[in-house]
């Protein structure tokens, strides 16, 4: 999954993602998990994700109202969040530039001893 | 609901496994929860007891907690009861006779067992007790082998192994509605699992954990701890989707030295995701990331439905995190030398929890719950060692002892408000909010212990501790 995440310093702003490898997995569609992630996702930041990796397909630029019952869309947003996986890049903070790599599908975010 | 109430409602009987026994109140009254459910012990109610009665539930609300039970064995519907064989047969003359008979019906089958708690009766009591139970108006047929109903007399004959008495102190009977999860025990026991740390979860606990979190379907839940995964595989199982961070590189990479006694470095397969896969989640795997749960990289804002975690206690997994600092901690002995590790520092305990803590209240949803354990000495607990946070309330506090001067507490928060900036200042105002300075010896309290022969600490009060 793309994970939306920034460092604790940066308040609004979100990481861009570059990949250099990336897998798409099948996983068991559940609509009212997506439904329930939606709310909790800020839509430019994931948009920009799956743009990154190029697997953005026919994302809208805004989320439409009434998503809840569009399986269509739900189908959509389910399938970056959970089925395109990153499995080389990084994650890009956009405030200090900092790239944290990602291997074998799991980002590391730890800082080192100069940066904290 | 209430428990051991003294109405004539209709009652059920939850048959309890005599472990965990602090656990088993608050599971309940969380999957109660679950259903909407309020539980309210009366005076009359025996905590200890294996045997309790909740009246004001429907036969759903049953069921469902039974789905997910560890605690629960099994759940009767109650037909009668009383402390003596007399009282229990006036009980079931009682019991309006319509609601019985859908169970009796003359093409149906069934089976009458006979429980005992605390004693072990010889095969021809058993019948004889089955026997005195003829007044009822069974008109089907026995049958021993997947009958259509199934009836139980239980019998409690006490807690005290060294004291059985010749009759039971409360005798029981009812019609067999379900069974608890307690298989989850066995099926998902540590032993099989494919991918294990040195401090990995026991199934049973973990899935108390679950429980005590009110974890359902279509949750998010996050474990900032999460090692090898133990507490996630028991959130999926529940229908959660989970994830989790370390900031140990091998362990979330499933890298490095092995746990198992005869196995020297980890294999292929062994990552979380592969222990999701081995119990058939892997659907419910979101992500995991090496990250230092001391500095989050989370965005702002309500992110999760519960978060249930194992801190280190510097004990048996070192409690370190990332930072620039005089005081330089080596990396451990099994650090594989794959990626760069940053150097590391010590990570005092009082800090995890309050770091903790503050993580939950700004991370879960409104009513969501932070479930964790908090390593205790025990010769100075007392109550102001349970950290506190303005936006949390304490639902339980339950004690397992690990040995004679330490046992740690799962602890359980529910989230009751938003953050607010005058949150950061709450200690100023209320010391109960400052962290608990204690807890950063707990390492030392710990091997005193075990190196002094009578393995008692120091005499110290809980009044020292401000």
């Amino acid at each position: 999954m793309i994970q939306n995440s920034g460092r604790s310093g940066c308040l609004n702003t979100e990481g861009e993602v570059h990949a250099t490898e990336v897998k798409v997995n099948e996983v068991e569609f559940n609509p009212q998990f997506v439904s329930r992630m939606i709310p909790k996702l800020e839509w430019s930041a994931l948009i920009q994700a799956a743009e990154g990796v190029g697997h953005r397909q026919d994302l809208p630029d805004t989320l439409v109202s009434n998503y809840e019952n569009d399986e269509d869309f739900l189908h959509k947003v389910h399938r970056v969040l959970l089925e395109v996986e990153v499995i080389e890049g990084s994650l890009q903070c956009p405030e200090s530039g900092r790239e944290f790599p990602i291997s074998k599908g799991v980002p590391n975010m730890l800082l080192n001893e100069d940066e904290s | 609901m209430a428990l051991h109430c003294g109405k004539t409602c209709r009652q059920y009987l939850l048959h309890l496994a005599h472990d965990s026994v602090d656990f088993r109140l608050p599971e309940l009254k969380a999957l109660l929860a679950l259903r909407g459910r309020q539980c309210d012990p009366s005076e009359a109610f025996r905590e200890k007891s294996p045997f309790w009665r909740l009246c004001g539930l429907l036969e759903e609300d049953v069921r469902s907690v039974m789905s997910r039970t560890v605690c629960g064995k099994s759940a009767f519907e109650l037909w009668g009861h009383g402390r003596t064989a007399a009282e229990l047969k006036s009980s079931l003359l009682e019991y309006p006779i319509e609601k019985m008979t859908p169970f009796l019906q003359e093409e149906s089958t069934y089976k009458i067992n006979v429980y005992t708690f605390n004693k072990t009766l010889l095969f021809k009591d058993r019948i004889e007790k089955i026997d005195a139970l003829g007044f009822l108006p069974f008109k089907g047929k026995v049958s021993l082998k997947d009958p259509d109903h199934i009836f139980c007399l239980l019998e409690d004959y006490g807690l005290d192994p060294n004291d059985i008495p010749e009759e039971p102190f409360h005798i029981y009977f009812g019609r067999w509605v379900a069974d608890g999860q307690r298989e989850l025990i066995r099926s998902h026991s540590v032993k099989k699992r494919h991918f294990i740390g040195n401090t990995s979860m026991d199934a049973g606990l973990s899935f108390i954990m679950a429980n005590h979190a009110k974890v359902k379907a279509h949750d998010l839940v996050y474990d900032p701890f999460v090692g090898t995964g133990s507490l996630l595989v028991a959130c999926s199982h529940f229908g959660a989707y989970v994830c989790g961070t370390d900031i140990d590189y091998n362990t979330i990479h499933g890298v490095g030295k092995a746990s198992r006694k005869n196995q020297k470095w980890r294999g292929p397969d062994e990552n979380i995701r592969a222990n999701l896969r081995q119990y058939g989640t892997e659907s419910f795997y979101v992500d995991v990331m090496v990250s230092d749960a001391s500095k989050p990289v989370w965005r702002k804002g309500a992110l999760f439905d519960a978060i249930i975690t194992d801190p280190p206690y510097g004990i048996r997994e070192s409690t370190r995190r990332t930072g620039s600092h005089k005081e330089i901690v080596s990396p451990p002995e099994d650090f594989s030398g794959e990626s760069h590790v940053p150097v590391s520092m010590a990570y005092h305990l009082s800090d995890i929890f309050a770091d903790l803590l503050n993580f939950a209240a700004h991370h879960l949803v409104m009513g969501g719950r932070l479930v964790y354990w908090l390593p205790i000495y025990r010769p100075e607990y007392c109550e102001e060692m349970v950290p506190l946070h303005p936006c949390l309330s304490v639902i339980s506090n339950c004690e397992q002892t690990l040995s004679s001067h330490t046992s740690r507490r799962l602890i359980t928060m529910e989230k009751i408000k938003e953050p607010e900036k005058s949150d950061v200042l709450a200690h100023l105002a209320d010391s109960r909010f400052s962290p608990y300075q204690g807890h950063n010896s707990f390492r030392e309290k710990y091997f005193s212990g075990i190196t002094k022969k009578n393995g008692k600490g120091s005499e110290r009060t809980c009044l020292d501790k401000v």
